[in-house]
Order: structure tokens, then sequence, then C-alpha cells
């Protein structure tokens, strides 16, 4: 199962057809605290590099784009009462949903894991 | 002689000074209040009403009500709630609040006084008009300056507050474009450093906003305006002295670049302060401008509100303003217009005719200042923020070339490296006896620090604020950073924790929440 | 000029400190055609308190204040009495000059205000949470709509008949630029308005007032199930406060929003403002709720203390995706507001809202009782509607003339329309004497 991120620090790990997504461990530290997470509803079709999902924390909302096209097919309901599993666990626990991926070459254009950390240091 | 052994000893020496725990919780002046449902006593009540007749209900199907769950106490007990409260407040009447943008100048007592004079403030707004000529005179009066001191030709006082009135301004614009059939127009173009109310506004009313960045030197960037303006931008919202605190020089040529694409010109008036009485906006080729009575005019902020924001037209938009509003017969009494019908007029922004104890606030301060004095408030206003300036840019990092205006800006690349961060900075300055200065605000710089001393600043004042900040940029970059961190030590409640209000709301009092409270504790 | 601390001396050292040679220096980019040479011309040089006062008692002069006279005007505005307690509060300068409670170590009395008066707002609506005020009433409501539209994702929203024109005009004004759809029902002075028939698969909500703009008083909670089995919102507008003291609250009869105007406490007349919109909602609409909210929390040392949260869903962060484009609230009227209703309590307030419906039962029997005068409104709380063989606007003018404000003529809120009816209010502040002076002229007037 491998994981690919995006130049927006979101990640997806796919598992056939189906993406699980989330926002980096790189992303949560520059965020700080989750406060809330605006999910996106079930069916919706999403498109690669657009606004997927929205995660608030205390002093600003940052939008989350999806790094594949699909559709939803499950969120992570947990994140309503547990945002901060955004911060605990950004890469595991702390995933927002799930689609079917619609077009896996978009994967291509994604980093992997030792790319995008070489990407994130080139950014500090 | 006779000894005379009463009275008390007045010898001060002696005793430690180590703060001690308290039984009540309470320290000294500082008091520990619980929240006015936690002093409840069945019964009680502060205001003696006569009895009720007994009268054949008329409710009808309506079943009255069970209980509310106020909770009851006595006059004293009242007074005492609020005023220790009150205690715990910074304000105007007690410090400085160098906060860029709100221009937080002295709440004069007279504007009190007048705007509590039963012939303003015991008139309904539905009176027969005959019965409030006065007030009506007044609003045409308050409005008479308005347009005379930005050269404009027409006016609207309906707007409650600024964002209101700058959603008045778009809706003018709207509604002028419409007019003339133009319906392609889908953009409003706003500066980085804009206010977050001015995308909020033209993103409600149905415009696509596109960003202009800032140049170098901190003002908008002409010729990235040029190549977005086209037949398909409605207008620019801009501040005049800009949120970076500086004039955009180019002002005449970018409303010119705008009329020629056809569009209009909107200024927000926050800061108006830095030019008032000295340039009129009309004369800088604007269209349309909100002022914020509860900045330029004094009005008192009142812990969050009510604001007050006319907005000024030029006579291009002059038709394209809400109802209701005031004119003057020939026989000269005066009357209030209430119906749009088929003009131009664009409809109601709210209930009634405005904040008219903001207008008599606005014109009671006016009218002390006059001309000349709201000449000398613009260019006190502009000293005051250089003086600011110059005595901290060698210790902190201006953002721009001075001259600055009525605000100075500065980032924090003087405090890389040393851990310590603007919030830090600001908590720091509270210990100091300073309401912090506006942060992370505008959005063009990192972690910004935006200083507005306003004209009623004395020197000795802004003295004192520059060397508590000086001392607080040199302790930062000594690396002090646990004193940063743990600050503020010396208020009635120090850092408090947003991310558990945000994450596990609690908005009010409910008996169940506080016995939970006490659990966890 | 006595609200300038700089003396010439300050300016000269301060200039040197700036190396600056004059201010005019300091204002070079202003372009030199926009440079005024000196104040500008057609306004007056600077006053004294005392030619201030003067020019101002002048103009305040020219007004009839309505506690002079017996007055009966409601229609969005009430005229209450104010215990001297609360304008001496209001005025404490660590209230009357504190900026937004931004730096939460040193506003907490502004914090604990605004939590106290949302708990206040949200017991006295029957609701579960409310926010730390909004403009007005009107502006609550057109708000309030823009809300159901979002959380309903629909797009058309039904106006009672019986909704205050100043609502459901600042509503529809929304409805124009913002983009969606306001039915306005015609006025309904006799009721009888079948809102339920108008709701369909595009509605976001039904506002509905009560009392209403005529006075009338009705219970929405039918209403409400069958908004909500269609999926639409049902709001509820007040614009009498008090009669939250005796009615059954909005929340008990099924609304999801309640917006209303909290004027009648605390607050003065002012002719018209400022006043406080009072916005109160179920809890699982809260993170869509416009306007400040002031929540609890704890500081550093573990104790109480209040910030003001979810501000997420504000201007100054969203910017373009706002749930709203408010920035101020109405802070001090929202105090005077909570002071007042400190002042009552439980006992206070609802015997003020007894004493107010019993007042305006005594005023609706003196008047009916004048020959040519129908009372339209059956059931009312402390305002009702009546109808008259002259038009309304020129009885007001006739009466007037004779030391009565006698109410506001229907036609002044719907223009046009309902010439001969009159909207009249009784409060505590009314006394029989003031009654049987205003039907006594009524009845010269109409003979």
């Amino acid at each position: 199962m491998t994981i690919k991120y995006t130049k927006d620090h979101e990640w997806v790990r796919v598992e056939g057809d189906i993406g699980t997504v989330g926002v980096s461990e790189h992303a949560q530290h520059q965020l700080g605290d989750v406060v809330f997470v605006e999910l996106p509803d079930v069916g919706r079709q999403l498109s690669q590099g657009k606004e997927a999902a929205v995660v608030e924390s205390v002093k600003a909302a940052s939008e989350v784009f999806a790094p594949v096209s699909g559709e939803v097919v499950e969120v992570n309901h947990e994140l309503e009462g547990e945002p901060a599993r955004v911060n605990t666990g950004a890469e595991t626990e702390g995933w927002f949903f799930k689609l079917r991926l619609s077009n896996p070459a978009e994967l291509d254009a994604l980093m992997d894991e030792a790319a995008y950390k070489a990407y994130v240091e080139g950014l500090a | 002689m006779s000894m005379n052994n009463q009275g008390r000893p007045t010898d001060i020496r002696n005793t430690d000074s180590a703060v001690p725990e308290t039984v009540t919780g309470n320290r000294g002046l500082q008091i520990e209040e619980p929240l006015i449902f936690e002093q409840d006593s069945a019964g009680r009540c502060g205001v003696d009403l006569q009895e009720v007749p007994a009268v054949a209900s008329r409710l009808g199907a309506v079943k009255p009500r069970a209980r509310v769950g106020l909770p009851g106490l006595a006059e004293p007990q009242v007074v005492r709630h609020y005023t220790r409260l009150s205690q715990k407040n910074y304000a105007i009447d007690t410090g400085l609040y160098p906060l860029g943008s709100c221009t937080m100048k002295h709440n004069p007592r007279l504007n009190e006084k007048m705007a509590r004079l039963p012939g303003f403030s015991d008139v309904h707004p539905l009176q027969p008009e005959s019965t409030v000529q006065g007030a009506l005179e007044l609003m045409a009066e308050l409005g008479r300056w308005l347009t005379t001191l930005t050269g404009m030709a027409a006016v609207t006082l309906a707007p409650a507050a600024g964002a209101h009135g700058e959603m008045c301004g778009i809706m003018a614009i709207r509604s002028a474009h419409d007019a003339k059939g133009d319906t392609g127009r889908t953009k409003i173009l706003v500066p980085e450093s804009a206010h977050g109310t001015n995308p909020a506004t033209a993103a409600a009313c149905g415009y696509t906003v596109e960003a202009i960045p800032a140049t170098e030197d901190g003002r908008v960037d002409l010729e990235a305006l040029t190549a977005k303006l086209g037949p398909d931008v409605a207008g620019l919202m801009l501040t005049n002295p800009n949120t970076c605190g500086l004039f955009e020089r180019d002002i005449i040529t970018i409303a010119k670049a705008v009329h020629d694409a056809g569009a209009y010109f909107y200024c927000d008036g926050a800061n108006f302060n830095a030019i008032v009485g000295r340039v009129r906006p009309a004369d800088l080729g604007i269209d349309v401008m909100h002022i914020n009575l509860h900045k330029t005019f004094s009005t008192p902020h009142g812990g969050g509100g009510p604001g007050s924001g006319p907005v000024v037209f030029a006579e291009s938009l002059a038709p394209y303003v809400p109802v209701p509003y005031v004119v003057q017969e020939k026989d000269g009494a005066f009357r209030l217009v209430e119906h749009a019908g088929d003009g131009p007029a664009f409809g109601r922004m709210k209930a009634f005719h405005g904040q008219m104890g903001m207008f008599v606030r606005a014109l009671s301060y006016m009218m002390s200042h006059g001309a000349d004095g709201l000449w000398q408030v613009a260019s006190d206003a502009v000293l005051n923020a250089n003086y600011v300036l110059a005595s901290l840019k060698d210790v902190m990092t201006p953002s721009f070339e001075g001259p600055c205006m009525h605000e100075c800006l500065f980032d924090d690349r003087f405090l890389k490296g040393t851990g310590v961060t603007t919030l830090d900075i600001a908590k720091a300055l509270i210990d100091e006896g300073f309401h912090p200065m506006t942060m992370y605000f505008p959005l063009v710089v990192h972690g910004a620090l935006l200083i507005e001393p306003t004209e009623t600043e004395s020197k000795a004042g802004l003295d004192q604020f520059i060397t508590a900040l000086r001392a607080l940029a040199e302790r930062a970059k000594s690396g002090d950073v646990a004193y940063f961190q743990g600050a503020p030590r010396l208020t009635p409640r120090r850092r408090l924790d947003e991310t558990a209000a945000a994450r596990k709301p609690i908005l009010r009092w409910t008996p169940a929440v506080q016995a939970e409270k006490v659990a966890a504790e | 000029m006595r609200y300038l601390p700089l003396t010439e001396a300050d300016r000269r050292s301060m200039l040197a400190a700036i190396r600056a040679s004059s201010v005019d220096d300091l204002f070079r980019d202003v372009p030199k055609a926009a440079r005024l040479p000196g104040p500008i011309e057609g306004l007056p040089n600077h006053m004294g308190e005392l030619e201030v006062e003067r020019a101002l008692s002048a103009m305040a002069g020219k007004n009839l204040p309505a506690g002079s006279v017996p007055s009966f005007l409601g229609a969005g505005s009430y005229r209450h009495h104010v215990p001297a307690t609360v304008d001496h509060l209001v005025q404490r300068g660590e209230f009357l000059t504190a900026y937004t409670p931004y730096q939460p170590e040193v506003s907490q009395g502004t914090l604990q205000v605004l939590f106290e008066f949302q708990t206040q707002v949200s017991l006295l609506t029957g609701m579960d949470v409310a926010n730390a005020s909004m403009y007005d009433g009107a502006t609550s409501c057109a708000e309030a709509v823009m809300m159901a539209n979002r959380v309903t994702r629909r797009k058309k929203a039904i106006l009672s008949g019986g909704l205050h024109p100043h609502y459901r005009d600042t509503t529809t004004t929304d409805a124009r630029f913002i983009g969606f759809e306001a039915v306005v029902m015609p006025a309904a002075p006799k009721g009888g308005e079948d809102l339920a028939a108008q709701i369909d698969g595009d509605t976001s909500c039904v506002v509905v007032q009560n009392p209403d703009v005529f006075g009338h008083v009705r219970d929405y909670t039918e209403l409400g199930q069958i908004c909500a089995a269609k999926g639409a919102l049902l709001i509820v507008v007040v614009t009498e406060a008090v009669s939250l003291g005796l009615l059954t609250p909005p929340g008990e009869m099924g609304a999801d929003i309640v917006a209303a105007e909290g004027q009648s406490l605390g607050n003065a007349l002012n002719f018209g403002g400022p006043y406080v919109g009072l916005f109160a909602v179920k809890e699982k609409l809260v993170r869509q709720m416009p306007g400040r909210l002031c929540g609890q929390t704890v500081d550093a040392d573990g104790r109480r203390g209040f910030v003001l949260t979810l501000s997420t869903r504000e201007q100054h962060i969203r910017r373009e995706k706002a749930t709203s484009n408010i920035c101020t609230n109405s802070g001090l009227c929202a105090l005077a507001f909570s002071i007042h209703l400190s002042l009552l309590g439980e006992e206070g307030f609802t015997q003020l809202a007894r004493l107010n419906h019993a007042k305006a039962v005594q005023l609706a029997d003196k008047l009916a009782a004048v020959k040519g005068v129908e009372v339209v409104t059956d059931s009312f709380f402390n305002e009702f509607t009546v109808k008259l063989p002259k038009p309304a606007t020129q009885v007001v003018e006739e009466l007037a003339e004779r030391g009565i404000l006698a109410g506001v003529p229907a036609s002044r809120l719907f223009a046009g329309e309902l010439e001969d009816l009159l909207i009249v209010a009784a409060t505590e502040t009314n006394t029989e004497s003031d009654m049987d002076a205003y039907a006594k002229a009524l009845a010269e007037v109409l003979s």
C-alpha cells in the first residue's frame, strides 16, 4: 500500500481503487491545534486539486484539496468529536475521507514519501 | 506631657512582600466574581414594579410560559457584580490602545451628555415628523459635515457599522451597473492587504474576488491592477491610507484606470483619521466610501459595539442610496423618505433610520473640533505614528520605508532566531500595562505588528510605550524565551485555552455544565 | 483644543526625532492637487462645550420626547422604564471605552458579560445557544434567512404577512444582492395566512413574527412540525423582548432560529438606534451562526475564564468564505440589556410582562368603547391594531396636536395600504389617566 503526497501537504493511501486521504504530519504541525474539520458529503464528486474539506485551527481555516479525483465513499466521523486526532495521528487515525479513484493515473503526478520529505526540507 | 495612646500605628516597615493565598481567591481590589446565575436567590428582585391589575387574559390560544430560569438579585448585588466585572477590563480611559486600523481615540463625555438629552434619546422613530424636526435636522447636519469633509455629493446614514457600510457601497455599485444593463461585471478587485470584511462583503454580494499584490514598497501594484482591469470588473475596493499605514501615491492614476475600465472605486474609510480635514477623498477620484463613526469620530467602542458606518457617494453613485434618507423641503421642514418606490434607491438595510445615538455623539465631536481642530487631528495622528516609527526602527523591523501615515507597520524579522513570536511580545506588553497593537494583520508581512497611537496620546504617554517596547525587543533578542511564553502574569487571567474553547464549545451557563466542571477539577 | 494633548514644544521635539522639517513633510505622498491649503471651507472652527451644548440642545428642543405626553407607539420599538442603575453602569469607562475583547486576559469583564448575555437570551427564547448580539432585529432576521439557506442548501424564504415591513425589506434587499428568493406574503392584519401551503422542496425557511407587527400572538408549534417534515427551518422573529416573559417562547414552539430585537430591555428609544439584535439557535446549528460568540474555558492556572470562540466562521479569518461579513456586535447595548434583566430577575421580568399585557388589555377596552373604533386583534400581548373610520395618519396628526402620541399608522410601514389601521402599544409606562386622555381625545377627533 503506497502513500503519495501533494505539494499542498495532503496524502493519499491507495488500496485497490479506494484512496484514504488526510493531511501530512508536516501540515498538522504547521496548523497547530485543530479544533474542527468540515468533511465532504458521501457521494460528492471531487476533482484533483479542488477543495474537498476544511480544517480549522483556532486562528485559521485551511482548505484541504483532493489529491486525486473520485467519489467520496466514506468520511471519518470520529473527527467530529475528536478533531485533535488530526494532530496526534495525522497520517493514521486522523484520516479525513475515502474516495473511489476515477483516474488512478493522477497518482503519477504526486510525490512518494522520500520525495515529499525532501520537498518539506526544502521549504524550511 | 500627657501620653495619648489612642490611634493606630503608621509604621510601614516590616513584612514580606510575598503574594499570599487568600481564602476567597480575591486579591485585594481584584475580585473573583461568579456568574450572575451563580448568585441566585429565589424571590429577590432589583426593581419595584406596580401591582398587575386583574384583567381577563387576551393571549388567546397561546399558553403562558413556565419559568424562564433567571436569577434574582437586589440592586446592590447587581451594582457590585457589574462594577467588579468592569475592573477586569482594559479601556481607553485607562490606557493606550495602539491598535492599527482601529483608531482608539479618547471618547469625549460631552458626547454622552448630548446623546442623552431627552429630545434625542426619548424619541420614538415612528413619531409624526412634525414632532421630530430636530432629530431630522441633526441627521441632515451630520450628513452635511460628512459630505463637506469628503467632498462627496451624497450620503447615507443607514448602515449600522463599517462592514455594513461596505455592504451598502457594494450594493450601490451593483445597482449602478444593473441600471446600465451592465451585468457582465462579475469581479471585484481587492488588495492582498485588505481587511477581511472587504472580500467577505464582495463575495456575499455575489462577486468573485481577485486579489491584487503589493509592491516592495507596500503600495498596490499598479501594473498588476491595470492588467486585471477589464469589462468584467465591477469595482476596486481600496483602503487609503492602506493597511500598511502608507498613502497610495498613485491613487489618482488608479482612480482614472478604474473609471476608464467602466468600474467604480470603493474606498474603505477605516483609516480616514490620517487625512480627515486635510484631504478630501473626492479629490482622489473615489466614488464611494464608508466612514466608521466609532473610529474617526470618537463614538465609543463599548466592548465591541455599537458602531455606525455612514457612506458617502460621488455624483456617479448618488442616486443609489438605501432608504431611509432625510430631505429638506422648500419651506425648511425636514422629511424622511422611507420607501424606495420605483426610484433608484436600492432598498432598506436595517429597521428604522440608523444609529441615531451615534450620530449625536459624532456631531458633538465634529462641532467640538471644527475644521481647524480636525486639521490638527490628522496632523497629530500622523506625527504621533511617525514618532513611534522613528523611535523603534533601530530595535524592531519596520516593514517599509517611512514616512508612514497615522499608523506604522513592523514585522517579526527582528525576532528571528529568538524563539519569541509576535504573539509573545503582545502578551508581555500586557504586563507592562499596555493593550497590544494589532497583530498578524495585514497578512502581507510575516508576524505583523501594526501600531496606531492616534492624536489623543501625549508625548509622555508615547515615550512610556516606546520605552516598554524597546525593552521587550531587547529582552527577546537576549534569548529570555520563558519570560515571554509565560506572559502575561499580572492580569486577572493568564493566557486562556482557546483550543479547548473551540473544540468543546461551552457557550452558556447551565446548572449541569457547572456540576461537570467541578467534577473535572 | 481640549482633546489634543500635544503642545507646540512637543511637536517640535518630535519632528526633530523624526528628522522631518514639518508635519506637511509627512504628507508628501499625497498628490499635490489633493492637498488642501488649510482647514476645509464651509465648516465652522472649533467650539467649546458651552457652545456645542447650546447648538445641540436647540436641535433637541425641536423634538417632542415620548415621555412628556401620553405615548402609545410600538411597531418594533418600545418605551419601557429603564432603572437608573443601568445607565450609570454602562457609562463606566471600563465598559464604555473598552475595545472588542480580542485580548481576553484584559477583557474578562466584557467577556463574562457576553457569556451571561448569551445565557439570558437562550433562556428567554427557549433556545439552546445564542450569539453575542447583532446590529438589530431586522439584520438578525436577514442573517437568519441566509443561515437557513446555508443549512438547508435551498434558496427560497417565505416571509409572513405579519412580519414587520422593515424586517421584510432588510431581508429582500439581501435577497436581491446576495442571490436568493424571498416570497413576501400579503399584509395580514387579521391573520388567516396559509404558510404551510407555501412550503415546497425549494423552501429553506418560513419566517413568522410573534407577536406579529399587528400585535397578534399565535402558537406556531404546528407550523414548526410541518416545516421540519418538509426540510425547512422555522424562523421566529420577536420585536418586543418583554413578551418573552409571558408567552410560550419560540424554542418551545419548535423554532430553529430566533431573530429578535432586544431594545425593550435597557435601551432607550433613541429615534431608532442603536439597538441590539438577538440571535439564538438549536445546538446542532451552532457552527453556521453568524456573529461573535463567547465561550468558557480555563487559563494557564486552571481558573475559569472566557474567550471569543469559533472565530473561524468570521470575516477576519474566512474572508470570502465567512458565514457573514458582520464585524461589530452591539456590545454596549447588550450590556444594558443584560444589566436591566439582572435587576428584574425571574420575578421582575415575569411581572413586567404580565403588567404590560394588563395595560394593553385595559387600553384596548377603553378604545373599543369609542364610537367608530374597532379592535382588530383578538389575541395580543402589549400591542394591538385598531380600525378607524378615518385615515389613521390623519387621526395621528390631529391627536399629536392634542398632545397624544397615538400609535403607528399601518400605512407608514405598509406603503399605500391599510390606511384605516392604527397599531397601538401600551407598556408599564402608561397610566390609566394617559389611557383616558387618549380615549377622550380620540372620541373628539372622530366625532
